[in-house]
């Protein structure tokens, strides 16, 4: 269960955002869809705990993000949230592997069997031993996926994962993500502004 | 995969500007270490040779120069004096005990001292082989001569004159080895020790004909005041029956004789105090060394921390706590200090071995143990706090860093 009950926040007294409430059961998938400015990073970031909330709550699993300390939200990222960034990042000195391998430290998990799995079921297991910056661009979005999903997040948040892409990558992306989530038991929540996301979901809300 | 191999990682993948401050921690802190070590084993060579000698006494000139030469065995001797001023000296209530050396020659560069029996004591020598000397032209050999030269019992050698290997030799004259000694880490060690006899035999031979053989019964001699008086020895050890005497008996010496009296611990602590005015000045070099080194790790950490936010970013995203991530910035400027740190400590043990090597080759003094000194333990402090100090900036703006800022900028 995820919800938000009038949910608002300001940078710095001068941009207000109000959102609208978001009511998600288990096991179902949201698209939020808005223009961009209207503070749909913003929103995300409330919802994975990078951000504190000024007035209203939200409520994901049963814990309420609006008392948690920072220690408890970091906690509490590392349990439930993957986040799939529009533009992949990771840690250049590293593998793809050896990235997979640091979050799962981070997540206090260590299976290198899941990593396999995870990058094999992605076709993308030849490229574990990669550098990341040698990756192109669509193998950079797999193994960002790879790192949202390591840790069996209950969560995946993804960020504008297909506005840079064309309509066909886009199709890849989007059908790519659903079926990762799908497939390790994640509910999948995407932000964008990219219309052509709407046929692939049932639910969605607009901001 | 965790936060110290995280933070190897990030090393090695800047391997410039990580060798740089490396580098420049391994110079500052060899050299602080090596200072150290050498100005270390030094004093303890020049204590260990000091032993019980109070004063010396010898011919006028440099103090400095008397002391060397016949307490360390490595500058030229002032010259020479009458044994009877000498015998006059040691007869003194004051005095305690007393060892006369004569020089005059060497062996292949290796110092021949003629000296009484005593001096071995002095020492504490022990014989590896062999025995004392029983009559004049018989040495006893120093441990590192016999090793160096391969000298066994009973073999002959040849002398030649002055203290360096140049001289003219006495091609007529041999000495015949009849003990060797054990290391005892001190100036015996290089020296080749004999009878006064034995030295006044050689450069006097016009005035003794007859054979070495008569020698033992010289002292019961009728003439004995004739051999007394032109008898030279070139300084005498002295120890005082009370360390009282050692203000005044030197200056009195001075003042009302034509011979000279320097008191070792004195001369050693004036040479000490002219070295370490150099010393002084290398190490603040040194110490400024380090220091540029802590502003080029602080620099490379700052920068880093720039162009890594966003790994910073992600890896908070996936769950890591500020502390985790400030310390892995902290972790990495201790590897780096505590790698240079190590690096000094090698690069000063390889600087003694080869200072060591130059100044045995050059005045055969051998400087070989080699211990962890306490002020090493305190440079290893120093090194931390540099390590912690110099990344204390980037890992606090880590700590405050705005994660949400930094990748809604992405």
């Amino acid at each position: 269960m995820i919800k938000t009950n009038n949910l608002s926040f300001n940078y710095d007294n001068k941009v207000f955002f109000n959102f609208k409430n978001i009511n998600l059961k288990n096991g179902e998938d949201l698209l939020i869809i808005g223009n961009s400015g209207i503070g749909k990073t913003t929103l995300l970031h409330l919802l994975a705990g990078l951000l504190k909330t000024d007035s209203g709550s939200i409520n994901i699993y049963g814990q309420e993000l609006k008392n948690f300390s920072n220690y408890q939200l970091d906690q509490f990222r590392r349990e439930n949230i993957g986040i799939v960034f529009q533009r992949p990042h990771f840690i250049n000195s590293l593998t793809v592997k050896e990235n997979l391998q640091l979050a799962q430290y981070i997540g206090k998990k260590n299976n290198n069997d899941r990593i396999e799995n995870i990058l094999n079921n992605l076709n993308i297991l030849d490229k574990s031993d990669k550098k990341t910056n040698q990756l192109s661009q669509g193998e950079k979005q797999r193994v960002s996926i790879a790192m949202a999903i390591v840790n069996s997040p209950k969560l995946i948040l993804a960020d504008e994962p297909t506005s840079s892409l064309d309509d066909f990558n886009c199709t890849n992306v989007i059908n790519l993500l659903k079926k990762q989530a799908y497939d390790y038991g994640a509910q999948l929540i995407v932000i964008t502004h990219d219309s052509r996301l709407k046929e692939h979901f049932k639910k969605q809300l607009q901001l | 995969m965790n936060i110290f191999k995280l933070s190897i990682k990030n090393i090695l993948s800047k391997p410039l500007s990580s060798f740089i401050s490396l580098a420049l921690l391994t110079l500052g802190i060899g050299i602080i270490s090596l200072l150290l070590q050498l100005n270390s084993l030094i004093k303890n060579q020049m204590d260990n040779n000091l032993r019980g000698i109070d004063m010396v006494v010898g011919a006028k000139g440099s103090p400095l120069q008397l002391i060397l030469s016949s307490v360390y065995h490595v500058d030229s001797p002032t010259g020479n004096i009458s044994l009877k001023e000498a015998e006059k000296i040691s007869n003194n209530r004051m005095v305690g005990s007393s060892i006369k050396l004569l020089y005059g020659d060497n062996h292949k560069g290796y110092r021949i001292v003629g000296t009484e029996k005593k001096f071995i004591d002095l020492y504490k020598g022990v014989f590896k082989e062999g025995e004392e000397w029983e009559k004049p032209f018989e040495v006893i050999v120093g441990s590192k001569v016999h090793k160096n030269l391969n000298i066994k019992i009973g073999d002959k050698l040849v002398s030649s004159h002055g203290l360096r290997e140049t001289g003219e030799s006495h091609e007529d004259q041999s000495f015949e080895v009849v003990g060797l000694l054990e290391p005892s880490n001190s100036v015996i060690d290089q020296l080749i020790i004999t009878s006064p006899e034995s030295v006044w035999d050689i450069h006097d031979t016009h005035n003794h004909n007859d054979t070495n053989d008569n020698f033992e019964n010289k002292n019961k001699h009728d003439h004995e005041h004739e051999e007394y008086d032109d008898k030279e020895i070139t300084a005498m050890l002295i120890k005082f029956s009370s360390p009282m005497n050692i203000i005044q008996f030197p200056r009195q010496i001075n003042e009302t004789t034509n011979l000279q009296a320097a008191v070792p611990s004195y001369e050693i602590s004036r040479l000490f105090k002219l070295f370490g005015f150099g010393i002084d000045t290398i190490s603040y070099l040194a110490y400024l060394i380090i220091i540029v080194s802590g502003f080029s790790l602080f620099i490379n950490l700052f920068n880093a921390m720039n162009e890594r936010k966003y790994e910073m970013a992600l890896i908070r995203t996936i769950g890591a706590t500020r502390f985790q991530l400030s310390s892995m910035i902290i972790l990495e400027s201790l590897i780096l200090t505590l790698l240079g740190f190590g690096l000094g400590l090698l690069f000063s043990r390889f600087g003694v071995m080869f200072v060591s090597s130059l100044m045995e080759e050059s005045i055969n003094y051998n400087l070989s143990s080699i211990k962890i000194l306490s002020e090493e333990f305190w440079l290893l402090v120093f090194s931390v706090i540099l390590g912690v100090l110099s990344s204390l900036i980037p890992a606090i703006q880590v700590y405050k860093m705005n994660i949400s800022k930094i990748l809604a900028d992405a």
